[in-house]
């Protein structure tokens, strides 16, 4: 018998490693050089960024001003955005003509905002209700006697000297909160059997909807007081308020009827057979369903909404944008880049408030997500 | 253009049912407590917030000064910001007392508006800013230059009037905002800037080397612009006026913010007049025995607010020009007062 060993007498050899799947090359070569035209469209993306960074960096960082400076600095040749000038003129960008002694009440007003609507967009904060009433009934009440005046010995602010960031915020609060219920209420009724309240809805949407807001705040202001007895006069911040909001609220209203049509003809029909009302029929199967489908529809007017009320300078608000405006004609900051800083400071601002409520719309459409995704 | 056309016409249209009712705006304004002003929404020197964010500028101090004449208080005013297109519905509908907005006082809009002019506060008109390097020293040597404008205004037909009287060779790069016209100048884009003399002064302290730039002599164009009132109320337009004509009577006097007190002592009637230390001037408009004293002590005459808001010394730097007192050879003359 030979000597047969089923035994390995030596060690087989390494086989090479196996490709890696994962780590920071992986995905370079992944997602960024698979193919040639990837390898090219990475390349141009390159070359972009390196043509447009180094003077945006130049612009923004580099050659700007920073807060303190002084308006000599600013007024060089070939300087880069004057961020002296926002630091020194933020209070009018936030505050318009609101007496600077009484900043303080705008303060509570903007933290009692925070305070309540962080919890309320929080899905698991408790006190959800108190929070709701709060919101809807408190604080409404708290801001207008805080930002007017006039009792509790609290100095009158008239609405003509409100202005800057603070405008827009109320503008848009307000507008957001109230055409939502009123665009839904709008929306029912359009789906209403009933001839009248349909016909009405009906022509309220297509009356605003046919009509472009800058319109609707030009009747406002300049024909409003026209037809009104002499001497009456509506505030002209209230008059952009309700324009605001009836233009937003027709919008909704078809916003949450394409909802509605999502639904099927069966849950209508289920929720009669079960012998609910109309109203429990509507406010337990039918509208929870269709709000959710809508979610990007609403939060994409609310965003409209936000961005539209920089047109209430037709009635002569100073919003963020026209605070920044009239502050760009300032004659103590006249310097080269004094309005583009401006401009840029504005759309920072605006930035920040829509990017926030759209990556929150996304979040709100996971969590309600139950499966219908299609 | 056309939504400032529309509503010039529904303001004339409609304007006539409204100024009847404003019969007393002097009996309101005292009962309500302030006078409301309607103003720009920002023009530096003339109406525009201040580094305070209080509103400041020549305009505003006529609004202040009929303030102290009424309340000796110049503070008792509120202001309105207002467009272009909404202004003279805002004085009509009687949301606002006084119209003290860079408005020309035109005859059309004198005429046709139911409104009244008080009188000039600034004789603006339009000029022409050229690169000192250039070398340009007139107008007239502008023939083939590239001039920037805003299209559709009034700035516009104004220079292709100039232009086609005297011959030249009239060649625009026309832009649709201020802000553009003044970055393509500042870009070398074209030679010439044109618009009212008072904004190009305001538009070169914001190059980087205002002394780089010179406004020509020449202005090819009347803008007189004055606060309005409405029409039909003749006991408040009166007040206004006369406010105005102090302004500029107290100038002409001497009597400034500083020394008005002194000038209480004086001996010159036409200053013993003015002040109410001799004759009662201001009850029959309606107002005390020192509405002008009370208007000279709280805002200054037009001289201190000239120069305050746009003279030699800010960064606006207007010269008194057409805007110096009649017998310093300049256009502003007030009626006397006896």
């Amino acid at each position: 018998m030979t000597d047969i060993s089923f035994v390995r007498s030596e060690m087989t050899g390494a086989s090479p490693a196996p490709n890696p799947t994962s780590g920071p090359l992986v995905w370079v070569r992944k997602n960024l050089f698979a193919t040639p035209s990837d390898t090219l469209l990475t390349l141009l993306g390159l070359a972009f960024l390196a043509w447009i960074v180094p003077p945006l960096y130049g612009f923004l960082i580099g050659r700007a001003v920073p807060p303190g400076g002084t308006v000599e600095q600013c007024r060089v040749e070939n300087v880069g955005a004057c961020w002296a000038y926002i630091a020194s003129e933020l209070d009018f960008f936030v505050y318009g003509f609101y007496p600077a002694a009484e900043y303080w009440r705008v303060n509570i007003v903007f933290a009692m905002l925070a305070l309540l609507i962080i919890p309320l967009a929080m899905p698991k904060a408790p006190y959800k209700r108190l929070n709701a009433i709060l919101f809807i009934i408190a604080f409404p009440i708290a801001s207008v006697i805080l930002l007017s005046g006039g009792v509790f010995g609290l100095r009158y602010v008239p609405t003509e000297q409100w202005g800057g960031l603070m405008v827009t915020l109320i503008i848009s609060v307000v507008g957001i909160c109230l055409s939502l219920p009123l665009g839904i209420v709008l929306a029912l009724g359009r789906q209403s059997s009933m001839p009248i309240i349909k016909s009405i809805c009906v022509a309220f949407i297509e009356l605003i909807r046919a009509v472009p807001l800058i319109t609707i705040l030009f009747m406002a202001s300049i024909m409003l007081p026209l037809f009104m007895p002499a001497g009456v006069t509506v505030d002209k911040f209230l008059r952009a308020l309700v324009g605001v909001t009836l233009f937003s609220s027709a919008y909704m209203a078809e916003v949450v009827r394409g909802g509605m049509q999502a639904i099927g003809r069966g849950q209508y029909e289920a929720a009669a057979a079960l012998g609910l009302s109309y109203w429990k029929r509507m406010g337990f199967i039918i509208l929870p369903q269709a709000l959710k489908h809508v979610i990007p529809g609403i939060v994409n007017s609310f965003i409209a909404l936000f961005k539209d009320t920089s047109l209430v300078y037709i009635v002569g608000m100073k919003d963020l944008l026209e605070a920044v405006k009239t502050k760009n004609d300032a004659i103590e900051w006249a310097s080269p880049t004094q309005a583009i800083t401006g401009y840029i400071f504005a759309a920072a601002v605006f930035w920040m408030f829509c990017f926030s409520m759209s990556r929150y719309s996304q979040f709100m459409e996971r969590r309600l997500n139950t499966g219908h995704k299609r | 253009m056309q939504i400032k056309f529309l509503a010039i016409a529904a303001a004339a249209a409609l304007t006539f049912g409204a100024t009847a009712a404003h019969a007393d705006t002097l009996a309101d304004v005292k009962a309500k407590g302030y006078v409301q002003c309607g103003v720009t929404g920002g023009v530096a020197g003339f109406s525009a917030p201040d580094a305070n964010n209080e509103w400041a500028g020549l305009e505003v101090d006529f609004c202040k000064a009929v303030a102290a004449a009424i309340f000796n208080d110049a503070t008792k005013v509120r202001y309105t910001p207002l467009t272009s297109q909404e202004r003279f519905t805002a004085l009509s509908a009687g949301e606002i007392d006084i119209l003290s907005r860079t408005t020309t006082w035109t005859m059309s809009r004198d005429t046709q508006l139911g409104i009244k002019f008080i009188g000039t506060m600034y004789y603006d008109g339009q000029g022409f800013m050229v690169r000192k390097a250039d070398g340009i020293k007139s107008a007239l040597d502008l023939s083939g230059a590239a001039i920037c404008i805003e299209s559709g205004t009034t700035t516009e037909l104004n220079a292709a009037d100039y232009f086609a009287t005297n011959k030249l060779e009239f060649n625009t790069v026309v832009f649709v905002d201020q802000d553009e016209v003044v970055k393509a100048y500042e870009d070398g884009r074209c030679d010439v800037y044109t618009t009212d003399a008072s904004a190009l002064a305001a538009e070169r302290s914001k190059f980087a080397v205002p002394d780089d730039h010179i406004i020509l002599p020449e202005i090819i164009s009347k803008e007189p612009l004055g606060p309005v009132v409405r029409q039909g109320d003749d006991t408040w337009f009166n007040i206004n006026r006369w406010t105005y004509f102090a302004l500029l009577q107290a100038e002409e006097l001497g009597v400034t913010q500083a020394n008005v007190d002194e000038m209480l002592g004086s001996d010159n009637p036409e200053i013993k007049r003015l002040l109410g230390v001799e004759g009662d001037f201001g009850t029959p408009l309606g107002l005390t025995k020192d509405w002008a004293y009370q208007i000279v002590k709280l805002v200054g005459n037009y001289g201190e607010s000239f120069n305050r808001n746009v003279g030699p010394d800010t960064p606006i730097g207007l010269a008194r020009g057409l805007n110096a007192l009649w017998k310093d050879g300049g256009l502003q003359y007030a009626a006397p007062i006896r």
